[in-house]
């Protein structure tokens, strides 16, 4: 089965993870939980309600998604470029059968699941908020995991160009933490001008987050499909960059 | 085929090019060149490999011997020239090749986040071998390389020597049929040294082929049923390492210290026994190629001087030079 191979990169991973479990989950879950409360409770109490949802509810959802994004995108620059540059273990795995697109999507894998671990952590949570998510939200899952494997590619793009840790003060500083503010999880686009908006839906975070409302709660509106194919797309256009970028790191 | 640069005695085959192995041979190298921009590190070198065999690259530094190494392993390009493998093409097939390949490569790129016994499991499955087969060869491993108390230990936690040992039982764990390790004892001391030889030596036994580089020359004339030395990309000799220190060097070395006056003279004395002289500020070799003994009372009453067979170290240092290599 040459085709799952990269689970193999995938289970080495997760071996190490199950070693530091706690250490990785309060990484991962807290910034977002922190902003549930802070925002949610804190603020939230003297903020009218969005389009029917209470202020903690309107940005639990954009929170979950963006668990997923941090968690993914962490694991695969500082996690990866650990792994590529400081311990060897890319050049100590391809000299197995392995391929590099093994090694690639393994690690791609690797990051969307620790996203989507995260994300379902905290959607199970949610209650204890007072937020109870529709039976849509089962949808989560497949978006969340999409979402995931978009940005642990586009951390693996980093890792492939970066020289040194400081590097990913760009991408968190430039991409990451604008896609926090920005992609809707706590204003609602919908009173941008439409131009703005339509640029907005062509930026990462913003369709998933809008679709990890809607299934949260169950309410529809708005282009679906487009909101499904942008992410979808985009994440396969980063695989496939991944890959290459890796594989010009790693064969002189 | 460049003949120049390849003595090996199937070089002369004349069998159709490319692919011209014979099935049994495990490396055959031909006209392989890489150049990183204009600089050429490897130009045009071509060697085989028979089973059984180990052999030795012997280099200054940017000789270009991990590049070779490297470009074997699928980790750089080549620019020109055939590798086969085990009977196949690569890089083409690489993948089916490098299951029957062991490395040990020149940077300890064990996996820190495990510990010693699943640093061989994890390996194990990365080459598919099943989970049982993967245990019993791992104790094996353990064992054979005095390993088995560090069992769950964390590699940070390790001696040099045990990292390099288990780096070793890790490119063993395929059980393969060519090992190739890149400076396999660089930075230890000499009881790690030697009781890696020791295993090594076990392995050649049993008739493992072995790619060897190293800067350390007992090591190579220990292990190495032949050396290939390399300087500036080419192969500058290749043979047994005895026959080759005899053919270039000769049979004994007098290392003798001296003021400019007394190491004239005895220059000049030396001058009626047939060997080669070389003199750098204040001190004489003399490599002989017969008996010289009977001059020998004329260092009677020198201040130090020493009388010692020729070995690899003055063959190297004869074919690529004293000057230091720092790229």
């Amino acid at each position: 089965m040459k085709i799952l191979r990269f689970t193999k990169v995938w289970l080495r991973n997760y071996r190490v993870w199950r070693k530091n479990i706690m250490a990785t989950l309060v990484g991962n879950l807290g910034q977002p939980f922190l902003f549930l409360i802070a925002m949610g409770y804190g603020m939230g109490r003297d903020i009218e309600s969005i389009n029917g949802l209470s202020y903690l509810q309107f940005i639990a959802p954009g929170l979950v998604a963006s668990s997923v994004m941090y968690s993914a995108a962490f694991e695969t620059t500082y996690g990866s470029y650990t792994r590529l540059s400081l311990q060897k273990t890319y050049e100590a795995i391809l000299m197995t059968p392995l391929t590099i697109t093994d090694l690639v999507l393994g690690e791609i894998a690797w990051g969307a699941s620790k996203g989507l671990f995260s994300a379902l952590i905290m959607v199970a949570a949610l209650p204890l908020f007072g937020v109870w998510p529709s039976p849509w939200a089962i949808g989560l899952i497949p978006l969340l995991l999409v979402s995931g494997i978009f940005f642990a590619a586009l951390g693996l793009i980093m890792t492939a160009l970066a020289t040194n840790y400081e590097f990913f003060n760009y991408f968190i500083s430039l991409i990451i933490t604008p896609l926090f503010l920005f992609s809707g999880i706590f204003f609602p686009l919908d009173s941008l001008a439409p131009p703005v908006q339509s640029a907005f839906l062509l930026l990462p975070l913003p369709p998933v987050v809008d679709l990890s409302r809607m299934l949260t709660y169950g309410r529809f509106e708005g282009p679906l499909l487009l909101k499904i194919l942008i992410p979808l797309l985009s994440s396969l256009i980063t695989v496939w960059l991944a890959k290459v970028l890796i594989e010009r790191r790693l064969i002189k | 085929m460049n003949p120049s640069t390849d003595h090996s005695p199937m070089a002369t085959d004349n069998q159709p090019a490319p692919p011209s192995s014979s099935p049994e041979e495990v490396v055959v190298v031909e006209d392989l060149a890489k150049y990183f921009g204009e600089r050429c590190a490897v130009d045009s070198i071509s060697f085989r490999i028979r089973p059984g065999e180990c052999v030795g690259f012997l280099g200054p530094n940017g000789a270009g011997k991990s590049t070779t190494i490297k470009i074997l392993l699928g980790l750089i390009r080549r620019s020109e020239g055939t590798i086969r493998l085990l009977g196949d093409e690569v890089p083409r097939h690489y993948q089916r090749v490098i299951e029957k390949i062991g490395v040990v490569a020149q940077d300890d790129n064990l996996d820190p986040d495990l510990s010693v016994a699943e640093n061989l499991l994890t390996y194990a499955d990365y080459f598919s071998i099943p989970k049982a087969r993967a245990r019993q060869k791992t104790e094996e491993l353990l064992h054979f390389f005095a390993l088995e108390n560090r069992r769950q230990e964390i590699i940070e936690n390790l001696s040099g020597g045990q990292r390099r040992r288990l780096l070793l039982a890790r490119a063993l764990i395929n059980e393969p049929k060519l090992l190739i390790l890149d400076e396999p004892t660089v930075g230890l001391d000499p009881q790690a040294r030697h009781l890696i030889w020791e295993r090594l030596t076990i392995l050649l036994d049993q008739g493992t082929t072995m790619l060897l580089t190293s800067h350390y020359m007992d090591e190579v004339a220990r292990l190495s049923n032949r050396v290939l030395i390399l300087d500036r990309g080419r192969i500058v000799a290749q043979g047994a390492p005895e026959q080759l220190i005899t053919d270039l060097v000769g049979l004994e070395v007098f290392e003798v210290d001296g003021t400019d006056q007394e190491l004239d003279r005895l220059t000049e004395m030396f001058s009626q026994c047939n060997a080669s002289l070389e003199r750098l500020r204040d001190k004489l070799y003399i490599y002989t190629r017969e008996d010289c003994s009977r001059l020998e009372h004329l260092l009677g009453d020198r201040r130090s001087w020493l009388r010692r067979p020729a070995n690899l170290e003055d063959l190297f240092i004869q074919l690529t030079g004293r000057s230091l290599r720092e790229s």
